[in-house]
Order: structure tokens, then C-alpha cells, then sequence
């Protein structure tokens, strides 16, 4: 390149007036790569990879024992991961922004105990799931406006709400658990702990979440938008994207996740506590980081919520069954989510 | 009638005089070359006329019309595009999607509008087909080269089809053999009747592609010139300070 028996300006001309290459030339290795069907894509994402642990798992439980396959094993499987599913929805939303929220845990304690209060107050459940969500956006509107417009760091914001919510729901439940939910006591409890089709009904939830989450992120200019804010906010304000309004949404559909997971919970254990979600926020970060979050953002998937919900469900149920220690099971979650990263990066290195 | 007019820009930050009076006239489909040193205004001035910031004293015309931009969506509604030098693009993201970002095209069922991914990948392969460039639209970002990306962001300036493309140091950041296929790409943006600014440290670039040229020094415009009346020498000593004005 460097000839120093000619100028910068010689060199320039002899470039600029070749005819116009074709890119074919210029970078073989970016064009010679075939453009992938939608299956060889799924192979490449990280949800998939999970699933196949799943199955393997499942595989290796079903001939370990002989309770995991049985329909009440699935059936408690399932409920107890929807929670945790239907949370790491929405943080995997705030993480794709290269945001965190650790308040989810804290949030759910203090939507969980408003819930209770206003019904035990003798409002139905309609007001009573209305305040509950309306508890959530506040907090997620709270969160958001600090972090998009005063630009504080997410990890500081959502700790101090972490500590701000429990303390506020300790505050109005007196430090009191709530068990009675007035007139609609019933139905209350019914929507959180019973089925339909043998299904418990917060699988539902958590399954038509994924679904409307799948067509958000694909087909939605604000998914589009929020995962183009994650990839380099700055090109998306120079393109015009309100990024400061998109994140405060994005804090606001997290609380609401976790407000209404709360809702959920509550009904199925038919009391509440100030305490209820405490360090939950862990499992919901581990869950959306194993289904594929990238802490660095720009990247989302709808199904490795659940997925990787379903993950760390499993690994407890297995331990159980397989009758080791449950104590055991913290380290076997954290040992996922650390060979979950590991892996992406070692794609990542492989697919550059 | 002149396309753009800058009036007597002055821009000052504190006691810093970043420009002062700086008068430029951009014709249709005119392509001018903007020079100087590090420090000599060239970028303030890009951002002025993108709609970064204003001017402390003097006027923007458009087209006669006196404009006033506060954020840059105004100066893209007056018709100017702009490529940035960090090209401004979301790695993660297809070029199609790029392309489209922050105008994306809509298809409506009943109440629900949904992102029409085949008609924004279909567009884009046009666009990047005009300008030749075998930019894939379905292809990430992440995985392109130099050239390419400069591709993606000179697509995204022609959906709206502006009239004044400001391009700041396009070349400064791909390998010399990139650099023709980007002088391609702003020739052909000129043949196809749109004005360009092209901002550059580069003077064979500026050479090669622009009809004019205006120096800056200081914050001061110190000379405009057509291009066949002058020389690199010339402009080289300009822009140093060695020839005072011209």
C-alpha cells in the first residue's frame, strides 16, 4: 500500500478511477454467506439451544424416575415457572434497551399487598386488579423517567426502587398478611390457582403473553424501535425514534409483568405477604439472560423467556426428584446461567 | 434560485468563536466541498445546518424560505439528509431495517398496523441497486464491511428524497480501496440531481467529486472556488494558513 515512489494523490487517483468494484470482490467472506431459511436462523438463536436442553433433561428425568412424567409433575412444573415466565417477558424487554430492573421482586410484594388491601377493603376484583397494575406502571413510570430523561444508571435506579417498594408495602399492610379478599374472594382465587384444559391458568397467561410478545418484537414499530435502542441508541435518536419516551414504556410493560404476575400469585396462594418476590428479581434476570438476553441489549427473544424460565424450573424439580439436596439447586441455576453466556459468546465469536 | 444559503452563520460557545460570518450558497444538484483543519468550523457548521444546534447570529434559506431547525427531523422535513460520520446505523439490525429506521412502512388489518418487512427489504434492495452497491437488505449490519455500511446510510438519506445531502468525512473511516466505491456512491447521488455537501480532511476525494470547494480557517470562510480554478496546492495552503485568503 505505502509505495514511496508515489504520492498519497497518485494512489488516490488509480483507486478512484477503477470502475466500481463489485462487493463480491471486496469481501468475499460477508457475501459468500448464504442467506439462512428460517430454520437454520432458529439454530442459530439462543432459545433453541435451551430447548434442546429441556428436552434432554426431560429425556434423562423420565428414566430416572418415574414421577416426572406424570401429569401432576407437569402441571406444578408449569405453574411454577409461568410467574417467573411471564416477568422475564418485560425485563427481557428493559435488558434488549441494555437496561436492568431489579425491582420486579420488590414490585411484586408492594402490587401484591395493594391488590389485597383494596379488596379486603370490600372492592371488587376488577378495582382490585385495576390498582394493581396501576401500582406497577407507577413504579415502572417512576424508574423510566429517571432513567431516560435524568439518564441515571438502571442498576442504581431499579436497586434504590428495590428498596423503596418493600418498604412501602410494609408500610401499607402495617406488616400484616392479608388472606381475606372480600365478595370476590372466589373468583379471585380461582383465576390464580385453577386450570382450564388442564392447564393452570397462569400457563395460559404466560402462553398468550409469549404470543403477543413474539408479534410485538417481529411486527410492532416499538419493539422494532426498543430492540434499534439497544443496538445504539444514538443512531436511533438521529433516525428520529423518540428513545427517551420508547424507554419509559419499556419500564412501565416490565412493571406491568411483574404486577400482574403478582396478581396471579396471590390468587393461587390465597393470602398475601409484604415479603412476597423477595430476590425473585434474580431468577427473572437469570430466566431472560438464559433464554437469551444479552446484558449488552439489542437482542430479544419472546420464546427464551419461558424457555428460559422453564429451565431453571426444571433443574429444581429434577434435583428434587433425583433426591439431591435441595440445596444444591441455587448452584445448578447459577451454573446454567453461567454456561448460557458463555456459550452465546462463543457463537457470537464463531459468527463474526 | 440558490437551493441552500447560509447568511452570515456566527456561532459562538462561551467566549469561543466557533464560526463568524460564514456565508455559503449551495446550488441544485450542486456538490461543494467543505475544507479545513481540525478546529476550523467545519463540523459546527454541519451540525447547524443539520438541526443539531442554531446559530447564534444569522439565517438558513431553503429554497428563499428562511428555515429555523431545533432538532434534526426539522432539517430532514426541509430536505437534507444527513450521513454521519459514525454512520449512525444499529449493528444489530438488518441494512433493510436501517434503511427504514424511524420511518418504517406499515400494513393495516382492521385495527392493527404491522411492519411490512417484504415491501421494506424489497425497497432497500432497490435503493441499494441504484446505487450499485450489492448490499444485501436482509443482511445484519454487524457483518458488513466498510463500504457497505456508507451504502446503508446513503440509502437512508434517499427515501425521503432530499435535496442536500451533507456528508461528513464519508471516506475518513474505510480502506482506500473502499474509498472509490463511495466517491461512486456520491457521484451517482449527484447524477441523480441531488445537492451535496461533503465535508472531508481528504483532498483527492473533494477533487474527484465536488464542483466546488470552500475553505474554512478559524471559524472563517476564507475562500470558495470553483474547483477547476484551483489547485490542491492552493487549497492545502489555505486551509494552513500559508495563503491568507483567495
Amino acid at each position: 500500500m505505502s509505495d514511496p515512489s508515489r504520492t498519497p494523490q497518485e494512489v488516490h487517483r488509480e483507486t478512484a478511477q477503477a470502475p466500481p468494484r463489485s462487493h463480491a470482490e471486496i469481501d468475499e467472506s460477508v457475501t459468500s454467506r448464504q442467506e439462512m431459511s428460517g430454520w437454520q436462523s432458529a439454530l442459530r438463536t439462543q432459545p433453541f439451544w435451551v430447548f434442546i436442553a429441556i428436552i434432554a433433561i426431560g429425556i434423562v428425568m423420565s428414566l430416572v424416575s418415574d414421577v416426572f412424567l406424570t401429569e401432576r409433575n407437569f402441571f406444578n412444573i408449569t405453574r411454577n415457572f409461568a410467574f417467573f415466565g411471564i416477568m422475564a417477558l418485560g425485563m427481557s424487554a428493559v435488558i434488549c434497551t441494555a437496561g436492568i430492573d431489579l425491582s420486579v421482586g420488590s414490585l411484586m410484594g408492594l402490587s401484591g399487598i395493594v391488590t389485597g388491601l383494596v379488596m379486603q377493603a370490600g372492592f371488587g376484583i376488577v378495582p382490585g386488579f385495576l390498582a394493581c397494575m396501576a401500582t406497577a406502571a407507577a413504579v415502572g413510570l417512576i424508574n423510566g423517567i429517571l432513567i431516560a430523561y435524568l439518564r441515571m444508571a438502571p442498576f442504581v435506579v431499579t436497586l434504590g426502587m428495590l428498596a423503596i417498594a418493600r418498604s412501602i408495602a410494609m408500610v401499607v399492610s402495617n406488616n400484616k398478611m392479608v388472606y381475606q379478599f372480600g365478595p370476590d374472594q372466589d373468583l379471585f382465587e380461582r383465576i390464580g390457582g385453577e386450570s382450564v384444559f388442564g392447564v393452570p391458568n397462569p400457563v395460559w397467561v404466560m402462553l398468550f403473553l409469549t404470543l403477543v410478545f413474539w408479534w410485538v418484537w417481529r411486527y410492532s414499530t416499538w419493539g422494532r424501535w426498543v430492540i434499534a435502542i439497544g443496538g445504539n441508541a444514538h443512531a436511533a435518536k438521529l433516525a428520529g425514534i423518540p428513545v427517551e419516551r420508547i424507554t419509559v414504556s419499556v419500564y412501565v410493560v416490565c412493571s406491568l409483568c411483574a404486577g400482574l404476575a403478582a396478581f396471579l400469585m396471590v390468587g393461587w396462594f390465597g393470602s398475601v405477604t409484604n415479603g412476597l418476590g423477595q430476590t425473585y428479581e434474580l431468577n427473572v434476570i437469570a430466566a431472560s439472560v438464559i433464554g437469551g438476553a444479552n446484558l449488552m441489549g439489542g437482542v430479544v427473544y419472546a420464546f427464551g423467556a419461558p424457555i428460559g424460565a422453564a429451565l431453571m424450573e426444571l433443574i429444581r424439580n429434577s434435583l428434587l426428584l433425583a433426591g439431591i439436596d435441595a440445596l444444591w439447586q441455587q448452584f445448578f441455576v447459577g451454573l446454567f446461567l453461567i454456561l448460557a453466556v458463555l456459550l452465546e459468546q462463543i457463537r457470537n465469536r464463531g459468527g463474526r | 434560485m440558490a437551493l441552500m444559503e447560509l447568511d452570515a452563520i456566527t456561532k459562538s460557545f462561551g467566549a469561543i468563536h466557533a464560526l463568524q460570518g460564514v456565508n455559503l450558497v449551495v446550488g441544485e444538484g450542486e456538490a461543494v466541498g467543505l475544507m479545513g483543519d481540525n478546529g476550523a468550523g467545519k463540523s459546527t457548521l454541519m451540525k447547524i445546518i443539520a438541526g443539531n444546534f442554531p446559530p447564534t447570529k444569522g439565517a438558513i434559506r431553503i429554497e428563499g424560505r428562511k428555515v429555523e431547525f431545533s432538532k434534526p427531523l426539522d432539517a430532514r422535513d426541509s430536505g437534507i439528509e444527513i450521513v454521519y460520520q459514525d454512520l449512525a446505523l444499529c449493528d444489530n439490525l438488518t441494512a433493510g431495517a436501517n434503511v427504514f429506521l424511524g420511518r418504517e412502512l406499515k400494513k393495516r388489518i382492521g385495527p392493527f398496523r404491522y411492519l411490512d418487512h417484504a415491501t421494506m427489504f424489497e425497497r432497500a434492495g432497490a435503493l441499494f441497486s441504484e446505487l450499485k452497491s450489492e448490499t444485501r437488505p436482509r443482511d445484519l449490519v454487524r457483518q458488513m464491511s466498510g463500504g457497505q455500511r456508507q451504502a446503508v446510510a446513503i440509502a437512508r438519506t434517499r427515501l425521503s428524497d432530499p435535496k442536500l445531502v451533507l456528508m461528513d468525512e464519508p471516506t475518513a473511516a474505510i480502506s482506500v480501496r473502499q474509498v472509490a466505491e463511495v466517491l461512486a456512491l456520491i457521484k451517482r447521488l449527484k447524477d441523480t440531481g441531488h445537492a451535496v455537501v461533503l465535508v472531508s480532511h481528504r483532498m483527492p476525494d473533494v477533487f474527484e467529486v465536488c464542483d466546488r470547494v470552500a475553505v474554512l480557517r478559524r471559524g472563517i470562510k476564507v475562500a470558495d472556488k470553483r474547483i477547476g480554478d484551483t489547485s490542491p496546492e492552493e487549497i492545502t495552503g489555505l486551509i494552513t494558513g500559508a495563503i491568507e485568503a483567495a
